[in-house]
Parts: structure tokens; sequence; C-alpha cells
């Protein structure tokens, strides 16, 4: 290509370095993050955090955040919020164990039938949005509340009075769906490891890590295809597009209601997705299921870069987001420290994270 | 012509069939006639200025060329065939591209993404399909080059460029998505100096390429600078049109304002209008 020459000549630009090109990554702040993170439980924390087994125990609340955070991220980019994906959780997991217990349906059925009503009240909280113009942080606010109690009013009528609705994982055994929703994932893979002596073992023998929790499989599987689709699809064009600026990108022809409306279905299959997870792994499900996840995923979302404006960020941002999450939960236990200083160092990050962005954003668009 | 200026290279052919004639436009809004039977045409490679103070007509007169408005009476040809626009899309595949003020651009995103914004090409096939990003990379630096502007790169914000910049951008992307006529709505109308000359020098490439363009300002410097013919809106009706040569930039400052008043106005400010 003769032409690479020629665009390169302006003599007034300067070649950018590595660390400037860097710095405008938008998942750049949450990989700062897990390092600072990893090096202050390195000094701190127990040495078994960062043994394999240490590792899948806190990546396993990582990735169950993560999935709601992957959607969050989505429909922050979109320049929307759901607050109501914590009660979303519940509600779902309410429609699953009402599928799976009440009514005996197996998994095949459940399942889709769960995202079906979780995509439905997306749907809903989207086009009240749209329809009325309000902010989708006032819209989903009160989906916050009136899915909470749904959850609780339909659990009392489903148990007869209590808020708990066990029994899930009877229902549902043998069940050939299981493997894809619970337990460990290549588990022969690790029995193997474990006798060549890779994985550390238990004195009978049986590897101390069983396999790779489904949940973060799940949860890189999103981050991939999340990725895929916001950088390289004309769909994450059009998300970036509805997000920067409404009307801009729908008079360039970008279907910007449908594109919304998408996104907060996603955003609530996310949270079913979860739902179904977590449920199926107790074997029970109840009212308080999700509760205040919302706003950890709506965290873990602006750690990982995405602008409260909308228009930016990144779904690799979120999944360092979460990870960074998992740790601080997980690994504040392995240290000396109270466990309860989470909050406080999660309110911290939080207030960093915003003020990175902010400067990262007027850096991006040379906004002085 | 001999009269060519740093931004206008050439004339348009006067003998070529217009590609749009817009005849005895009116357009109602209640009881207020905004339009009062104006009649405009644009024929391939000129650049038709039309010009007039706030408030003559100018915004509705474009917005009915670009299908967003209804015209009540009156017709709209192209290349001789009798059309009716019932949305900026029926315009936009007549070939009739609208670069509003607002230049429908997105600050956060790169040059390419908002290029193919809305119109993005593709490759592969079923969950495979992608962006063909490499084509667009490469089609958006050449046709940024075109117009004269080196992109840092194709990925460099929309937001780090200059308002002109921006422009060129949107121009850049009407003229590559085959817009025929290409409406410029006050595109100088918040630049700088320097700036103000990369947008009338793009114009005039673009004009080159076989483009009719349609340049609303109301300035007459620079609508003077580029423009073949000059066609003044006055309260709602056309005062006619005048090609380059024929008229003085104090006539056409007249015509504008409407009258006398200016003329005085203008001797006690000392010709700086």
């Amino acid at each position: 290509m003769a032409d690479t020459a020629q665009i390169n000549s302006d003599e007034r630009l300067k070649r950018e370095s590595f660390s400037a090109r860097l710095m405008k990554r938008p998942e750049l702040g949450a990989i700062a993050g897990v390092i600072l993170v990893t090096i202050f439980f390195l000094f701190t924390a127990d040495s078994a955090m960062f043994t394999l087994s240490g590792i899948m125990n806190f990546m396993t609340p990582a990735s169950q955040l993560g999935i709601l955070a992957i959607g969050a991220a989505l429909l922050m980019i979109g320049g929307e919020f759901d607050l109501s994906i914590g009660s979303m959780v519940a509600f779902a997991g309410l429609i699953f164990g009402a599928c799976v217990v009440t009514f005996g349906l197996p998994l095949i059925i459940a399942i889709p039938l769960t995202f079906v009503f979780a995509a439905l009240v997306g749907a809903v909280n989207g086009s009240i949005v749209l329809k009325t113009g309000l902010p989708s942080f006032i819209v989903t606010l009160a989906f916050l509340f009136v899915l909470r109690g749904i959850s609780l009013v339909g659990l009392k009528l489903a148990t007869g009075g209590s808020t708990q609705l066990r029994g899930v994982r009877d229902a549902i055994e043998g069940d050939f769906l299981i493997p894809l929703f619970s337990g460990d994932a290549f588990g022969g893979l690790f029995t193997w490891l474990a006798s060549i002596g890779v994985v550390e073992t238990f004195n009978n023998g049986a590897p101390k890590v069983p396999g790779i929790p489904v949940e973060i499989l799940w949860f890189i599987g999103l981050t991939l295809v999340a990725t895929f689709v916001l950088l390289r699809t004309p769909y994450g064009n059009w998300i970036f597009a509805a997000g920067g600026d409404r009307n801009a990108a729908s008079n360039s022809g970008v279907p910007v209601r449908k594109i919304k409306i998408s996104l907060f279905m996603f955003t609530a299959c996310c949270a079913a997705l979860v739902a179904i997870i977590t449920v199926m792994d107790a074997g029970s499900t109840d009212a308080r299921r999700g509760f205040m996840k919302e706003f950890e995923a709506i965290i873990a979302a602006v750690i990982g870069g995405c602008l409260l404006t909308g228009g930016y960020g990144s779904a690799i941002g979120a999944f360092f987001g979460s990870i960074i999450f998992g740790m601080v939960v997980i690994g504040l236990s392995y240290t000396s420290f109270d466990q309860d200083w989470f909050q406080v160092f999660l309110g911290g990050m939080l207030l960093i994270a915003v003020l990175f962005n902010n400067y990262i954003r007027k850096r991006v668009t040379g906004e002085r | 012509m001999t009269d060519d200026t740093t931004f206008h290279h050439g004339s348009a052919v006067a003998s070529a069939k217009p590609i749009i004639e817009m005849k005895n436009i009116e357009k109602h809004f209640g009881n207020i006639i905004a339009l009062a039977g104006v009649s405009f045409d644009v024929r391939p490679g000129e650049c038709h200025c039309l010009l007039g103070d706030n408030g003559a007509g100018k915004s509705t007169f474009i917005k009915t060329m670009s299908g967003v408005h209804k015209p009540t009476k009156g017709e709209i040809t192209i290349n001789g065939k009798a059309m009716d626009f019932s949305s900026p899309r029926d315009a936009m595949e007549a070939g009739i591209a609208t670069v509003f003020q607002d230049l429908a651009m997105i600050p956060l995103m790169s040059v390419t993404r908002n290029f193919f914004m809305g119109r993005e090409p593709t490759t592969g096939r079923g969950p495979f399909k992608r962006m063909d990003i490499k084509k667009m990379n490469e089609i958006t630096v050449n046709a940024m080059r075109e117009m004269g502007i080196n992109l840092r790169g194709p990925d460099q914000a929309v937001g780090t460029l200059s308002g002109g910049e921006r422009q060129t951008v949107a121009i850049a992307r009407a003229v590559h998505f085959g817009a025929k006529v290409l409406i410029l709505d006050e595109p100088t109308s918040a630049l700088g100096v320097r700036q103000t000359s990369n947008v009338l020098a793009t114009i005039d490439r673009v004009r080159k390429q076989g483009v009719g363009v349609v340049f609303i300002s109301h300035n007459v410097r620079h609508a003077l600078a580029v423009g073949d013919r000059f066609t003044v809106l006055n309260r709602g009706q056309t005062l006619g049109t005048a090609a380059r040569g024929e008229i003085t930039p104090e006539q056409l400052q007249d015509l504008m304002a409407g009258g006398q008043e200016l003329a005085q106005l203008e001797g006690s400010l000392g010709g700086t209008v």
C-alpha cells in the first residue's frame, strides 16, 4: 500500500506512544485496579488466596456479579440504566422455582420460560422509558420495588406463607440440562491433572478443585460475545451511537428504539441467567436473592470504564470490574481485616473510577 | 468567467440540466405562510447559494427539499421526474443529502464509526457476520484525504477534530454514500477564519466532483467565495437569482436585508457589515 506512507505524512503529527494509546482504552482503569488489588492481597492475605482453589473461590461470586455487570455495561453504553436487575434476579428465581417445583416442569421448558418472562419485563421497562421519555433511572427504580414485591407475594402464594421455596434440587434431579447451569465443568480434566500432580489433591486422592464452576464459563463466554458484538458488529456500533447521541443516531438511520429495548431485554435475561444458576446451586429460591446487586453491577460497569452519560465503555472493563469485586469480597476473609471494610472499599473505588473516567473522556474527546 | 478565487475553480456548465427543480413551493403552518412560492434549482457541479436573513424561510425551504416537510403547494422534480417525499429517507434515497448544523456526529466515537453509522458494511455470515473494519478504515482515510484532511488515524475520536474538520467528515460521508445534491445548512456559521476557509475549499472540491451543492448562509462573503449562483430569500419569497459576476456583494447584502435600511446602516458602520 503506497497510500499508507502518505497518510502519515502530516508533519504536525507526533507519533503516539504506546502508553498514550493505552490510556485511551476504556478498560485501562479496571485492569490497573485488578493489578493494584492483587498486589494489596499478595502482601496482606494468606497465601491460600492465590492457589487454584482460592482463585475459584473469588471467581465464583465475581462471575455471578459479572454476568449482571456485562448486561448493565451494554445498557449503560446504550445510554440507559436498569436499577431493577437485582429484583429481577429474585423475580426470575421465583418464576424458575415455581416452574420446576410447583408445576413440575422439566428444565428444557422451565429455563426458556424464565427467560421469556424476564425479557418481557425488560421490554416493558424499555417501552415505558422510550414512550414517556422519563429517565430510565426513575422507571427502573419503580420496577426495583414492584418486582421485589411481586417476588415476596408470589413466593408466599407458591409456598403457603414462606418467603423461601425449597426442593428445587429434588425436582430437577437427573435432568440432562443440569450440567449446563450448575456444578463444575471439565471434571475429568481436573481429575487427570490431579493424577499427574498439577492440581493439588486431598488425602483421598480427589482433586481439591473438582472443576471450573459453570458460572465462570458463562461469565467468560458472555464477555467475549459482548466484546465481539460491541467492537465488530453494526449492532455494536448502533449501541455506541444510541448512547452517544440519540438524535444524531436516529438521523443517521440507527433504529434507536429497537436497540434500547433489546438492551433492556438482554439485561433482564442476564439477571434471569444468574437467577437460574444460583437457584440450582442453592436448591432453593428466596425473596432476598439479588438484593443490592443492581448497584454492585453498575459499580462494576463504572469501574470498567462505562460513562454514566452513555456512549462509552467496554465489556472487558466490566469483566475486570467484577473480578476486583470478587477479589475484595472474598479476599478480605483471607486477611486480618474486618470484612465489613468491603463496603468502604467499594465506595472509594467507585469515586476514584468516576473521576478517572471523567479524565479519560476529556482526553478522548479533546475537551479542555 | 475570470473571477476565480481561492475557493472557486472553474464554473459549472450553465447549460446542464438541473438535478433537482423546485417550482413555486408554498408551505403553510396553520395560518402562517412560511414559504410563498419559492422556485429553486440545482445543476450538477454547481454551488447554488441560498441567502437570507434569519426568518426568511431558508430552514423551512431546505427541510422541504430534504423531505422533512411536505410542501403545501408546488412541485419537486428530480432529473425531470416528479417526486413526492414523505420522509427524509425518501429524499436520501433519491440522492439528496443534508448536512444539518448539528452534523449528526457522535464525539466519543471514532471517525470511522461515525462515517459508517447506520450503514456499516459487513463481511462473513451467520453469527460471524461482522463489520468490515479494514475496508471501513481504508474508505474513511481515503475519503478524508480527498477532502484534504490527513487523519491521525481512522480510530481518532470525532471529538478531537476541529469544527471545520467535523463539517468535512459530514460532507465526505454524504458524498461517499452517493449524494447527488448536497445541502449544507450554515456550514460556516460557527467557525473561525481558518476553519471556514477549509470548509469552503471542501465545498469547491465536492462541486468539482459533479455534485450539486446547496449552500445556505447569511454571510455574503462566504457565499461569494464559492457560489456559482445566488438566490436570495426574504419573507418567504425569492427576490431573484443571479449568476456569479452579475451581482456585487453590496447588492446581495441589500437584497438580504430587504431594501434600503441596511444601505443607510452600512454607511454609518463604514462598510463593516
